[in-house]
């Protein structure tokens, strides 16, 4: 009686799971076509950005770098529930490691292929460390020491620069060695078809292709054994520890994690930008991720790319947008176009929170969270 | 004679443990044989849910010996410890990932039985990708003992009717294959049905060799399904036999009626309304 059962048991779960993995596979020959055609447009996108104008495209290479930022953000906050105000620490200390160690300020070369892996392993670890002291706070407190943490990192980027000159301080690190692929020098550009393209289409390629891996990673730790721990944290964290998680490891996991995604996306800033300096790494830009991932949906990888993208190029459209549309209305310029973004800006994250708090995209858990009865 | 230890999977001698000047439990003493369903039954405050959180770790005894499955175990031994020591409890509040499917629940429940680790996981080994298969077809495999169904599997917890939830939490507390399963109130807010059901999914857990140790206002469904009962009043364990003795114990009826009902009840009737 007992085996038999267990062998229809088995067989209902082996179909079971030969249907889940059938669907999965008519699924991706379905999208194959929209995949192929989106590979292709990403390809081309800087070629008809720079049609627009060449300061498109390095918009677009800083999308790219707040879309690894926000997915690296994403699992700390998305996944783990763990409120971090202080996340562009993480990004700070990418940034100076490649600054200090790859430029004329003290004179060392370091390749920065090498200091990538390197940054991000030394990131990761900040963001263990600041994660050990807050293992037992959540929510709004967690928030504030966060907060304090981020701010603590900057203040020491800004006066590191006595007794030794390690930051240079306020006046920022300039000079930062260009990454080279092969021996070309990705600063440079290229030429094709007898025109010159400058660096900023060689680096948009490359930063398109780690946000590609990051994705990978995130796609894959999504659905394993420590994805569903960190989800399993955020929705009920003593039950989590009734089930046998590590909690403290498992947290300090998610810590390390997003924050060697910032320490990469660091590196490839300053490298991408040549020059550092303190105000890059305010409070306000560690708000301006954590809004791209609240409202592109916290917790999908798709909503979390799409608030990086809006975030970053409505400003550009804006600033493009108000001078001549106030010119045409009043025939002069009544308001400070700066002014009128950060209005704007206010009022469309107001309206998001009131009207659709789950974010454009929601993962499918959270969509249950906020509209259920 | 051999120690008698050796034959009960969870002992207690003498545990207390107060907040503040509260006295929850007060030298409480318990054996619990493996292979057994263990009843905890008192009235409301007695100190049932105490004692449980104290068996998984969620609090910490002041004082006392604790011995689980042959070995001394510390009391300030953390929940996750020893939940992979094979301690699995549900919650009498229902405390499911909620926002997770009913699969996903269970998928959780094997974290400590399973062990790919965030490198596996990004390079998705054959290793991991051989233990993900394993996890999902085990979640399948509970799922359906439990006596959920296929469709259920998919489906956000908090979406599932609350009889199909207490159901989801005995199958994530299962996946952690325990050797002590503590069900605290898992009848609490069903109906007839579903308790009639319950009670064939403990006894099958039982035949299947688990050891059970449950907490339960409905005398009546105790009665019938434990082996052993314990009787728990104001933080002091009174009472502790088979359902025939604790049904003709004196203390109990009084505990439960109160001094005037004493004569009556004692004749035998059997304290089902005590649940209020």
């Amino acid at each position: 009686m007992m085996t038999e059962q267990k062998a229809t048991d088995q067989k209902n779960n082996e179909t079971h799971i030969a249907q889940y993995a059938m669907t999965a596979k008519k699924l991706s020959t379905k999208k194959k076509s929209a995949l192929i055609l989106l590979a292709i447009s990403l390809m081309l996108l800087p070629f008809a950005l720079g049609l627009m104008g060449p300061s498109w495209v390095r918009t677009a290479d800083y999308a790219l770098l707040y879309c690894m930022l926000a997915l690296g953000l994403n699992i700390v906050v998305g996944y783990a529930g763990l409120l971090d105000l202080g996340y562009i620490a993480f990004y700070a200390l990418g940034a100076y490691m490649v600054a200090v160690l790859a430029s004329p300020h003290l004179n060392i070369h370091v390749s920065p292929w090498l200091l990538i892996p390197i940054g991000a392993g030394f990131a990761g670890l900040a963001g263990a460390i600041l994660g050990a002291p807050t293992l037992k706070l959540r929510g709004d407190y967690l928030a504030i020491v966060t907060l304090g943490f981020g701010e603590i990192v900057r203040l020491f980027m800004q006066n590191l620069d006595r007794p030794i000159n390690i930051t240079n301080g306020t006046q920022g690190i300039s000079g930062i060695d260009n990454l080279s692929f092969f021996g070309h020098d990705f600063g440079s550009g290229f030429d094709l078809f007898g025109q010159h393209f400058n660096g900023s289409y060689l680096y948009y390629y490359l930063f398109l292709a780690l946000v590609l891996i990051v994705i990978g990673i995130c796609m894959r730790l999504e659905n394993s054994r420590i994805g569903r721990a960190w989800v399993a944290i955020r929705e009920d964290e003593l039950a989590a520890k009734a089930m046998g998680i590590n909690t403290r490891n498992i947290k300090l996991l998610a810590f390390a994690m997003g924050a060697s995604f910032g320490g990469v996306a660091g590196g490839m800033f300053a490298s991408f930008q040549g020059f550092i300096d303190p105000t890059s790494f305010s409070l306000m830009e560690s708000i301006m991720v954590l809004c791209m991932v609240v409202l592109g949906g916290m917790g999908n990888i798709a909503g979390v790319i799409l608030g990086a993208v809006l975030l970053t190029l409505t400003p550009e459209v804006l600033r493009e947008v108000i001078r001549p549309l106030q010119e045409a209305l009043f025939g002069r310029q009544v308001v400070d176009p700066d002014n009128v973004r950060m209005l704007i800006f206010g009022i469309a994250l107001v309206a998001m929170m009131l009207f659709r708090p789950e974010g454009l995209l929601p993962s499918r858990r959270r969509k249950e969270e906020f509209h259920h009865d | 004679m051999t120690d008698p230890r050796q034959k009960a999977l969870l002992e207690f001698e003498n545990i207390n443990k107060s907040f503040g000047g509260v006295h929850a439990l007060k030298e409480v003493s318990l054996r619990i044989e493996q292979g057994t369903i263990h009843g905890l039954i008192g009235p409301n405050g007695a100190g049932k849910t105490t004692l449980f959180n104290v068996m998984t770790g969620m609090y910490q005894a002041d004082s006392g010996k604790f011995w689980f499955d042959g070995n001394a175990i510390s009391l300030k031994t953390s929940p996750q410890v020893l939940a992979k020591k094979g301690l699995a409890r549900t919650f009498q509040n229902i405390r499911l990932f909620s926002e997770m499917t009913a699969l996903e629940n269970v998928m959780v429940g094997q974290h400590s039985q399973t062990k790919t680790g965030i490198i596996g996981a990004i390079l998705r080994t054959p290793a991991a990708k051989r233990e993900e298969l394993m996890i999902r077809q085990e979640g399948l495999r509970l799922l359906q003992y439990v006596g959920l169904s296929d469709d259920v599997a998919c489906r956000v917890a908090r979406t599932l009717s609350y009889g199909d939830q207490r159901r989801l939490e005995i199958a994530r507390a299962l996946a952690l294959k325990p050797r002590l399963l503590a069900l605290d109130e898992p009848a609490a807010g069903m109906n007839p049905t579903e308790t009639a059901q319950l009670q064939a999914l403990i006894r099958r857990l039982h035949a299947d060799g688990m050891t059970i140790v449950l907490i339960e206002h409905d005398v009546g469904l105790m009665m019938r399904l434990c082996d052993r009962i314990s009787v728990l009043d104001f933080g002091e364990k009174i009472a502790d036999g088979t359902p025939e003795e604790i049904r003709r114990n004196e203390r109990v009826i009084k505990a439960y009626l109160g001094g005037e009902a004493t004569a009556q009840a004692g004749k035998g009737h059997e304290p089902r309304s005590v649940a209020e």
